[in-house]
C-alpha cells in the first residue's frame, strides 16, 4: 500500500480488522451489527473522515478480532460500500467489499408494527436485494424496508 | 418446516393453480366424497371470521372429516400470554391440519416454521387470503371457460384490499388486462402496477366508474369501500356513492360479464343488481367450499378417487 492516510491508520494495528468506507450515518448501527459495543479488545472508531466519493465516511478499527464472513456481511445492510481489511503484524493480508447476503436474519427489526415478527419472540428474517438499493423484504409480512432505514435491534 | 402448507399466492406457480382447481371442480361434482374419514382438522380462528370460519368447517363436514378449534382468541389460552408458537405445537399433536386465521402479518408463515403439520391460511391481517383467491379464480374460470386473455376490472378500495392484490399476483400467469377504478387515495399501490409491468400486463388507471369500462370487461371485481380508510368522512360521503353498481349500468354489459364481490357487501352494489343473472356473487361464496376441500385435500396428500364419469 501506498503512504496515504489510510495505510498510515491500518499500520497501527498489528493484528485485527480495519473496516472503512461506512457511511457516516451507518457507522454506530455498524458497531452495533458487529457487536463491538463490549468488546474488551482495542477500538479506534473515527467518524465525518472526509471521502472522495462518499462524502464524508466512518471507520471502525478494531484489534486482535476477526469475522467470518458470514458476520460482516451483516454491515452491507447498512453500509453496502464498506471496506473490510484483515491485518496481520502490521500487513493487510486480506481487502474485500461486503456482500450483502441473500437473507438476513435476527439483525433488522421489520418496520411493520402488525407483523408477527414484532410480537413473538422469534428471529426476524428478511430477503436481501441491491439492486439499485439496499431493500429488505420481511419473510412473514412481506412489508419493504430500504437498508439505510432499517432499524438494527 | 413443512411444504404442503398453503400460506400465500404467491407460493404457488400456474401448474399448482390449475391443479386445486381442477380438484374444486371435483368436489362441486362430489360434494359429499369421505376423503377426510379418519381425520382430525383444527380451525384456530385467533380473529373470529365467522363467514370464513363456515366455509372451512362446511369443507371438512362434506369430506367426513372432524373438527377441533376455537373461534375467537379470547376463548383459547392466547388470551393467558400463551406464544403463538406454544399454541401450534400444542394442536399439532392432536390434529392432521391447522387452518388459522390471524391479525398479525406472517402469522401463518411464521406457524409453518414451527411445526410439521400443514398450515392452511385462512388470512393473517393486511397480508393473505389465498383460499379467497383461488375460490375467485374457480369463479372467474367457471364462469368464463378460461382464466386466458380475460378484461378484468377491479373496483372500489384498490389500496387496501388483500383480496384485489392476490388476484392480481395469481392472474400474472393468464395474460389478463386490468382496469383500476377507484378514487385516487384508495389506487393499487405501486408494487402491483410494477408487477404488471414486469409480466407485461395491460393495465389502465381511472377514477370514473363509467359504462365503456363496464361494457369492455368479462368481470367486474366490487369491493367494499370502508369508512375507516378515510381521514376525512366528508370524502368518504362523497366517495362511497361513486362506486357502487346499480343494475340500469350493466344494461349494454358482455352477455357473459359476471360480477364478483368478495362479500359481505355495504352498499357497493345496490339490491336491484341480485336478481340479473350476471350478478355472481352468492355463488362465488358457495365455491369458497369447493376450493377449501381442494386446499385442504391437497396438503394432506390425498389422491382423489377416479371419476368414473
Ligand atoms: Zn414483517
Amino acid at each position: 500500500m501506498s503512504t496515504d492516510k489510510k495505510h498510515l491508520a491500518v499500520a497501527a494495528l498489528r493484528d485485527g480488522t480495519v473496516i472503512d468506507h461506512i457511511p457516516a450515518a451507518a457507522l454506530f448501527k455498524a458497531v452495533r451489527i458487529l457487536g463491538l459495543e463490549n468488546t474488551s479488545k482495542s477500538l479506534t472508531i473515527g467518524n465525518n473522515l472526509a471521502s472522495g466519493h462518499l462524502g464524508t465516511k466512518g471507520i471502525i478499527k478494531i484489534a486482535d478480532t476477526f469475522f467470518t464472513d458470514d458476520v460482516f456481511n451483516r454491515i452491507a445492510v447498512i453500509a453496502p460500500t464498506a471496506v473490510v481489511n484483515t491485518i496481520r503484524n502490521y500487513e493487510v493480508v486480506e481487502k474485500r467489499r461486503v456482500s450483502l447476503p441473500a437473507v438476513i436474519e435476527g439483525i433488522v427489526k421489520c418496520p411493520n408494527p402488525k407483523c408477527i415478527s414484532n410480537n413473538e419472540p422469534m428471529r426476524t428474517r428478511f430477503e436481501a436485494s441491491d439492486s439499485p438499493e439496499v431493500t429488505l423484504r420481511c419473510h412473514y409480512c412481506r412489508r419493504t424496508v430500504a437498508g439505510k432505514d432499517a432499524e438494527i435491534i | 418446516m413443512n411444504s404442503r402448507s398453503f400460506v400465500s399466492i404467491e407460493d404457488i406457480g400456474r401448474p399448482q393453480i390449475e391443479a386445486l382447481l381442477d380438484r374444486a371442480a371435483f368436489f362441486e361434482a362430489h360434494p359429499d366424497s369421505r376423503l377426510l374419514e379418519g381425520k382430525l382438522v383444527a380451525t384456530l380462528f385467533f380473529e373470529p371470521s365467522t363467514r370464513t370460519r363456515l366455509s372451512f368447517e362446511t369443507a371438512v363436514n362434506r369430506l367426513g372429516g372432524r373438527i377441533i378449534g376455537f373461534s375467537d382468541a379470547a376463548t383459547s389460552s392466547t388470551s393467558k400470554g400463551e406464544t403463538l408458537k406454544d399454541t401450534i405445537k400444542m394442536v399439532a399433536n392432536y390434529a392432521d391440519l391447522i387452518v388459522m386465521r390471524h391479525h398479525l402479518e406472517g402469522a401463518a408463515r411464521y406457524a409453518t416454521e414451527v411445526t410439521d403439520i400443514p398450515v392452511v391460511n385462512a388470512g393473517d391481517g393486511a397480508n393473505q387470503h389465498p383460499s379467497q383467491t383461488l375460490l375467485d379464480l374457480y369463479s372467474i374460470r367457471k364462469t368464463q371457460g378460461r382464466l386466458d386473455n380475460l378484461t378484468v376490472a377491479m373496483v372500489g378500495d384498490l389500496k387496501y384490499g388483500r383480496t384485489v392484490h392476490s388476484l392480481v399476483q395469481a392472474l400474472r400467469f393468464y395474460n389478463p388486462r386490468f382496469i383500476f377504478i377507484s378514487s385516487p387515495e384508495l389506487r393499487m399501490p405501486e408494487q402491483y402496477l410494477q408487477l404488471c409491468r414486469d409480466n407485461g400486463i395491460e393495465y389502465e388507471e381511472r377514477s370514473d366508474f363509467g359504462a365503456d369500462a363496464i361494457n369492455a370487461s368479462d368481470i367486474l371485481y366490487m369491493t367494499r369501500v370502508q369508512r375507516e380508510r378515510f381521514t376525512d368522512a366528508m370524502e368518504y360521503e362523497r366517495v362511497k356513492n361513486l362506486y357502487t353498481l346499480r343494475n340500469d349500468m350493466l344494461a349494454e354489459s358482455k352477455p357473459t360479464l359476471r360480477v364478483l364481490h368478495p362479500l359481505p357487501r355495504i352498499n357497493e352494489i345496490a339490491l336491484d343488481v341480485d336478481d340479473n343473472p350476471k350478478a355472481y356473487y352468492f355463488e362465488q361464496a358457495r365455491n369458497g367450499v369447493y376450493a377449501r376441500q381442494a386446499i385442504i385435500t391437497s396438503a394432506l396428500n390425498i389422491e382423489l378417487p377416479h371419476d368414473e364419469h
